[in-house]
């Protein structure tokens, strides 16, 4: 009798060591279908993941194999998470005329693809960032670009975007799209740019 | 010393205050475990480092960190905004999440591309270290 129990009591711990699979960690291509890397570290041993597809397992005892399965079981494990996924943040560049606040009027229809981003997402929040070309004081620019930050802004904000999503500062002359010499009248540097998450 | 002393908490504790990342979408039941309290989510919930975002048998939730690193998670998930810390201007910084539960779906953001391994994910038997970009974590019970 006391036999048996020895042997059920080994067969139960055999069962609590035996080495399970607790974790899957699978690496995908991004959305361009870039593929990046994964290290992955458990007590007993390391997977370094850099292929579509690649799979690492990790045991409750932290050994960790190269994963197997295929797509399908993978998909059916995962499709509920992944379907929960935020859009990818976009942004969007916005040209002024020199000196002012006034849109570039090829400007104009992007403006209305911002909105429309806005609008389309869930919680969207917005970080409107305005920059000068190097023409006028640093002072000066500092203040326009944050001019014409608030400008759109305050469109944004007119058209239904909830205040507190929307942020909006300028940075001057200090982080040109195209360098340049000081006092050089440049386009592609009059611009706001404006991130949608 | 005294004076400098408390300025400095104060700093940490606002820096801990702030906000690190947005809830975008919710579905089913989603919580949000900050300081010992359970908190309701909803689309617009402002995460904050230490929190623990927890779904329900039901629960789908999706988030975009402020260093447009995407993450979502599925039913009966448990995950852990352990550290972050961020520099919009240079990009430097570092994130640790841990995954306790469930699954998790993730796209690396500005602090990983910046920096390879400042972005980490620790689950109960590992520790990830991201180099980009988009992957996928199951974490069974």
């Amino acid at each position: 009798m006391e036999g048996f129990a020895i042997i059920i009591t080994t067969l139960i711990a055999m069962v609590f060591t035996t080495p399970q699979e607790k974790e899957l960690i699978v690496l995908l291509p991004d959305d361009n279908g870039k593929v990046g890397a994964l290290l992955v570290q458990g007590a007993g041993g390391q997977i370094l993941l850099d292929e579509a597809l690649e799979q690492a397992q990790v045991g409750n005892g932290g050994e960790v194999r190269s994963g197997k399965l295929d797509e399908a079981r993978i998909d059916e494990i995962f499709a509920e998470t992944l379907a929960a996924q935020p859009p990818k943040p976009v942004t969007f560049v916005l040209y002024f005329q020199h000196g002012t606040t006034q849109l570039e009027s090829t400007s104009e229809p992007v403006l209305e693809k911002l909105f429309k981003e806005v609008a389309s997402r869930s919680a969207s929040d917005v970080q409107i960032t305005g920059h000068t070309d190097t023409v006028g004081a640093l002072e000066d620019n500092d203040r326009l670009s944050l001019q014409r930050a608030e400008e759109i802004r305050t469109f944004l904000i007119g058209r239904g975007l909830a205040v507190k999503r929307v942020r909006a500062v300028g940075r001057g002359e200090r982080e040109l799209l195209v360098p340049t010499e000081d006092k050089v009248s440049e386009p592609r540097n009059r611009r706001v740019e404006v991130l949608v998450r | 010393m005294k004076t400098l002393l408390l300025v400095a908490l104060l700093l940490l504790a606002c820096q801990a205050a702030a906000e690190i990342g947005t809830v975008k979408n919710v579905s089913g039941e989603v919580q949000v475990e900050r300081e010992g309290r359970m908190l309701p989510v909803e689309p617009g919930f402002e995460l904050s480092q230490d929190d623990a975002v927890i779904t329900g048998k039901d629960g789908r939730v999706g988030i975009i960190f402020i260093d447009n690193s995407r993450f979502s998670a599925g039913p009966n998930s448990r995950l852990e905004l352990a550290r972050f810390r961020f520099n919009p201007t240079t990009h430097e910084g570092d994130f640790v999440t841990r995954v306790r539960r469930g699954t998790v779906a993730v796209v690396s953001g500005q602090i990983a591309k910046h920096t390879e391994d400042a972005m980490k994910i620790e689950t109960p038997q590992s520790n990830l270290g991201v180099r980009g970009t988009k992957f996928l974590i199951q974490v069974q019970e």
